[in-house]
């Protein structure tokens, strides 16, 4: 095991190089560069701009430009953002706090309705509450994220109770440390609800699939002919094994824990990462916009990693060594 | 095989319905120019977030109700009582191309100028939402199909070529998929759209655009399992019988392996048509997809991000996002029928 997974970090490493070169030159070939705002004013002079372009060496070729990128990198320093003038780390760790709390809400909210939803549907099978929960979950699965988020934010402004945006009040600085905190969580509850819904019916959908599986199995039969409890048998046989391929699922949750939900996030006006990575692509903001992507990608290998991971250690009969 | 599936979906009652229903929205999707009482670009801008207008029968026929602006701050229309303007049928309209061929002067239905008929109110500048929804399906109904097209056919060429041959082959063309998926999607997508945005400025082009950026990003997922499902194929004896009679790998991938995998293709295609739908939707959404003067239900929604409307309750604004959730959710029933007839083992297999 300890050599599998080695390896694949180990394989980590071009996959990274391939996918930062390519987008590297995918931003390089888009027209126009941050510079472009500048020139469009015309109080700035035009040396004061090629001043600027061969101080970010904006004026070599990509390949140059990707070099001496990449040297930087891999010394740990990311660059400077262009458009906000800090070092890229700082304001990607300014903005994390926020998504990652949004990510990890959300999946818990999926994981809490989704079980318990799932394990009913499957035990009252073909029952009024099996079929509704069908149903909601087409539902949830089809209506796209920011019409959700729309119709969250106009829930919100027209009868109120919740608060249309942001990530706190106006007051947040003047309220009690407690006060803060609910601000915080008060903020987070449609953004959370909207993120969750799509998981949650996914997740519902596959927990009752496998808690049908695990019910036809012959050890449940055995265990049923017994004479051991209905219920008993549905807690302690059917649903321990029937969670198992869900905790696989897991580690593409981690994937998603940094990278932002960019609809969701500009919709509902919440300062995490993935509204800060679409105007950074947006206003070609070179090296934030390769810090995402890298982090972004990483997380994405490395959770796969971990699903991998995970499904051997629910699975015994799965062997990465030969 | 293909009759034989029809015939089974249109037995099951939902399957029967969601096809029905699709027919429906295609049909109407073609017939927009004719179906839609105005152009999408037809504004008037004394007529602002206009609210549906009440149809009612008048005078032995149907009529709209004409309203007054009461409080253009707030735009805030009242209905004039006794006051109507008759629905013709088969009216007169500026002369427009059929499919870009026949020339058209007449649209099904309208009212006489300067009244409006807004069967779904009307948006920022005046134009119905009601046509505009009409001409915007013709993107997100479209955009399915031709991207399964394309990733399907890059699918089944990379991966049963991949899956057959081995080798270097094999590795280059897995590097390359696992290289597209290490990417976060969203991500993937808007820096490609940026990139090649160049190439296709025109507003037809970049519906192009947006099809060729969802297959980009979708084929991958496609090729590694026809290679997975042609590499567990490849040792079967009738491959072997095949290459022993001397039939070359294009006839035997074509002949032999391909007809295997058609049922695969036809569940994973009907399935992954939301997808496309719903990227087209959020990149429009966006502002980096489908651009005015044309017109997607999702570019309509973006305008719905507006303090305005989310105060003053313009609710008709939000029946394209209502329109994609419907095509969606029929796209996906649709699609669980099919596979449920095509492959009952897939059912348990999440």
């Amino acid at each position: 095991m300890k050599t599998y997974i080695l390896r694949r970090l180990l394989l980590m490493i071009p996959m990274l190089l391939g996918v930062s070169l390519l987008v590297f030159v995918l931003v390089y070939i888009s027209p126009g560069n941050y510079l472009d705002v500048l020139k469009a004013q015309r109080d700035i002079p035009a040396e004061f701009i090629a001043k600027k372009e061969r101080e970010l060496g904006l004026d070599r070729p990509w390949y140059m430009q990707y070099v001496s990128w990449l040297g930087r990198t891999v010394r740990g320093d990311f660059g400077e953002s262009w458009s906000y003038r800090i070092p890229v780390i700082e304001l990607l760790a300014q903005r994390a706090p926020a998504t990652l709390a949004l990510s990890l809400t959300s999946l818990v909210f999926a994981w809490a309705i989704a079980v318990p939803l799932g394990v009913f549907a499957a035990v009252y099978r073909n029952s009024i509450f099996d079929k509704l929960s069908a149903l909601s979950a087409y539902a949830a699965l089809s209506i796209p994220e920011f019409f959700l988020a729309l119709l969250a934010v106009i829930f919100a402004s027209q009868w109120g109770g919740f608060p249309t945006g942001g990530l706190s009040a106006i007051d947040h600085d003047y309220l009690s440390p407690v006060g803060q905190l609910w601000d915080y969580v008060h903020h987070l509850i449609l953004p959370t609800i909207v993120l969750g819904i799509g998981g949650a019916a996914g997740l519902m959908r596959v927990m009752r699939t496998n808690m049908l599986d695990v019910i036809q199995s012959d050890y449940v039969m055995t265990a049923r002919a017994k004479g051991v409890p209905g219920n008993v048998i549905m807690f302690r046989h059917v649903l321990r094994n029937a969670i198992n391929p869900l905790v696989t699922s897991l580690g593409f949750a981690f994937s998603g824990l940094l990278s932002g939900a960019v609809l969701v996030e500009n919709v509902m006006n919440y300062p995490g990462l993935g509204q800060l990575i679409f105007q950074a692509f947006m206003r070609k903001d070179r090296d934030v916009v390769m810090a995402a992507v890298i982090i972004g990608s990483s997380m994405l290998i490395i959770g796969n990693l971990i699903a991998d991971i995970l499904l051997a250690w629910v699975d015994p009969r799965i062997r990465y060594d030969k | 095989m293909t009759s034989d599936l029809l015939h089974q979906i249109l037995r099951r009652r939902a399957g029967a319905f969601c096809l029905v229903a699709l027919i429906l929205f295609y049909v109407a999707a073609f017939f927009a120019p004719l179906l839609a009482p105005y152009a999408t670009s037809d504004q008037d801008l004394t007529k602002t977030y206009h609210p549906p207008t009440g149809v009612v029968w008048h005078e032995g026929q149907l009529a709209v109700r004409l309203y007054k602006l009461v409080d253009p701050t707030c735009a805030k229309y009242e209905a004039e009582p006794g006051q109507f303007a008759p629905i013709h049928f088969w009216v007169k309209a500026p002369t427009y191309h059929f499919l870009g061929l026949i020339p058209v002067s007449h649209r099904l239905f309208g009212v006489e100028a300067p009244a409006r008929l807004y069967l779904l109110g009307s948006d920022e500048t005046g134009r119905d939402v009601f046509s505009r929804l009409l001409y915007g399906s013709r993107v997100s109904l479209t955009i399915g199909l031709i991207g399964i097209l394309i990733t399907t056919v890059i699918g089944l060429t990379v991966g049963g070529l991949a899956g057959y041959f081995g080798g270097v082959f094999d590795s280059v063309a897995m590097r390359g998929t696992e290289l597209i998926m290490a990417i976060p999607g969203l991500y993937l997508i808007i820096a490609l759209r940026a990139a090649l945005a160049k190439y296709f400025d025109d507003s037809d082009q970049i519906f192009i655009l947006i099809v060729v950026i969802l297959s980009f990003i979708g084929w991958a997922g496609t090729a590694r399992v026809i290679r997975g499902l042609t590499l567990s194929l490849r040792n079967r004896p009738f491959i072997y019988a095949a290459e022993a009679l001397g039939q070359g790998p294009v006839t035997i991938l074509w002949k032999h392996l391909f007809p295997n995998l058609f049922s695969y293709l036809i569940v994973t295609s009907m399935l992954s048509i939301p997808g496309y739908i719903l990227g087209e939707a959020a990149l429009s959404f966006l502002g980096i997809g489908i651009q005015e003067p044309s017109t997607s239900w999702g570019l309509m929604l973006s305008q719905v991000q507006d303090l305005k409307v989310f105060m003053l309750n313009f609710w008709w604004l939000l029946t394209p996002g209502l329109a994609i959730f419907i095509t969606v959710i029929l796209f996906n029933v649709l699609g669980d029928v099919v596979r449920d007839i095509v492959d009952p083992k897939l059912k348990t297999q999440v």
